[in-house]
């Protein structure tokens, strides 16, 4: 299948995941800044957007992620009551239950989205998540949606060639 | 006197819903016949596609094109349509969007014709038979098109000018647009031919639609009455009248059932589905996830649900494991 073929190619490329992390201004992104401060070690592979509240991370922004080319996207807010906004991260929570149905009917396996509660004092905690996270999605291989995107479009190109010599027959 | 302007109408993977459309224009199909000339119209008219192949590039004024795309024999016809006119309009959900058919894209190719050709109940075919892409016969040979593993909107296949959306669209609205062509004055390309609000705005339930909702619980209208006079929404049923633009004059709520959303987003959202469904899950009265998930059980198929029309023309487009 498609999926092995992507990973036979890049695994000898030195595939590395890429993780789009989305962090609340208020705790995540502040642990993350911690763990920084404190030369806490962990893998680099995510690339991290503040948001105000993790009650701010539209479910497009996270296909839209998918679908450009993230192996995994994980979400960081406060703990449930600690939200700076009072209920923003009880909205995320439901809206992630939710897109995690949706995602795994879709065919992303469920390692690749993950929601956690850091908060600004649990520099720690982004270590020991990114890390796992990495690990697990390493296990899956990569998303590839772009280039799957492309393949899908060549299904068509493949066709429209060899259909190009029977033009007549539709006359 | 100049020839009337010629205009085409053309259906791909549709259910015919959109051609209804057009012959719902009642008498005004009359005023439409008086101002342009109808030129290609395969559910109506007897014309072939050689007569479509005779005319300059460009010279059809206007092709209104419903349908997804699937197969290599609708590209084809659409590329041919799109070299002929002037203007090509995407007419109707699975134009727009891939529709109904897009949700075939949560399946395999190949498990939809074994459903179809060998497992289904209805189907006797012992021989396992699927049809062939070529065939020899006295001599000659016949061809079939290919049917494709995606399905896709209009977009994705060629250029296209304009939308109507819908499933099918209103009368009111390929009237209004025919009127809009007919003027000349042309609104930028890529634009909705219908008002980019949402479809609460013209719901004639919109008051009674708490500010705040609270889901502990969704209904489905099989199995649960819906109250005539309240915000279906605010009732438990999925209404994605939120996230679906306007202009059906919200049609099912006035015959009780909620909207499915197949007028499609606004303008300022990508992915209807991802849309609604955030809107819809916010509004959840839990706060654990075992009290989310077990409200989130009344929606045993989220992606059929929230991406009725749209799943095809969505960021994922597909099944992506397939
Ligand atoms: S949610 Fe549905 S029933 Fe309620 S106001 Fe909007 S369109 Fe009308
Ligand atoms: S109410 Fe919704 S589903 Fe019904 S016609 Fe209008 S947009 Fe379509
Ligand atoms: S501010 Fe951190 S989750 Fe809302």
């Amino acid at each position: 299948m498609l999926l092995k073929n992507e990973t036979g190619q890049t695994a000898s490329k030195q595939w590395e995941p890429k993780i789009i992390a989305f962090f609340c201004n208020w705790c995540t992104y502040t642990a993350a800044d911690l763990a920084g401060v404190s030369r806490i070690k962990h893998a680099p592979n995510i690339r991290v957007i503040r948001v105000m509240c993790s009650g701010r991370v539209d479910p497009q922004f996270i296909l839209d992620s998918f679908a450009k080319g993230a192996d995994g996207v994980l979400i960081g807010g406060c703990h449930p009551g600690d939200c700076h906004y009072q209920e923003g991260n009880y909205k995320c929570l439901r809206r992630f239950q939710m897109l995690k149905r949706v995602v795994d009917s879709l065919g992303i396996e469920k390692d690749r989205l993950r929601l956690e509660w850091i908060s600004a004092s649990e520099g720690d905690k982004v270590r020991i998540v990114v890390n796992d996270m990495v690990a697990k999605i390493k296990v899956l291989g990569p998303l590839g949606l772009p280039l799957k995107f492309k393949n899908w479009a060549d299904e068509m190109h493949v066709i429209v060639s060899e259909v190009a010599g029977k033009e007549e027959v539709y006359a | 006197m100049p020839d009337k302007p010629k205009l085409a109408f053309y259906w791909c993977a549709a259910c015919g819903g959109c051609e209804e459309s057009v012959v719902d224009l009642a008498e005004d199909i009359l005023f439409v016949v008086d101002n342009v000339d109808i030129i290609f119209w395969p559910v109506g008219l007897d014309f072939k596609r050689k007569d479509v192949e005779k005319y300059a590039d460009g010279e059809i004024v206007v092709s209104l094109i419903n349908g997804a795309i699937r197969s290599s024999e609708q590209q084809e016809m659409v590329k041919l349509l799109r070299r002929k006119s002037k203007v090509v309009i995407a007419y109707g959900a699975c134009a727009q969007y891939g529709g109904i058919p897009g949700l075939a894209n949560e399946f395999e190719k190949e498990e939809i014709l074994k459903w179809v050709y060998e497992d289904s109940p209805s189907t006797h075919n012992e021989e396992n038979v699927r049809p062939q892409l070529n065939y020899k016969v006295n001599g000659s040979e016949v061809y079939l098109p290919e049917l494709w593993n995606v399905v896709r909107p209009l977009d994705k296949v060629i250029d296209v000018d304009y939308y109507i959306p819908g499933c099918p669209p209103s009368s009111k609205l390929l009237k209004e647009a025919v009127l809009v062509l007919l003027s000349g004055k042309l609104p930028p390309k890529g634009t909705v031919l219908a008002p980019d609000v949402a479809l609460c705005d013209e719901c004639s339930r919109k008051d009674t639609k708490p500010t705040d909702l609270a889901f502990k619980e969704f209904l489905r209208p099989n199995l649960s009455i819906i109250d005539p006079e309240k915000c279906i929404l605010s009732q438990g049923f999925i209404c994605m009248g939120p996230a679906t633009r306007s202009g059906c004059g919200a049609l099912c709520v006035e015959g009780n059932m909620p909207c499915t959303g197949c007028y499609g987003a606004t303008s300022r959202v990508k992915d209807q589905g991802a849309k609604i469904l955030s809107s819809i899950a916010s509004n959840i009265e839990g706060k654990s996830e075992k009290e989310i998930d077990s409200t989130l059980n009344g929606i045993p198929d989220p992606v059929g649900t929230f991406y009725r029309y749209s799943l095809a023309g969505s960021i994922l487009r597909k099944k992506v494991s397939i």
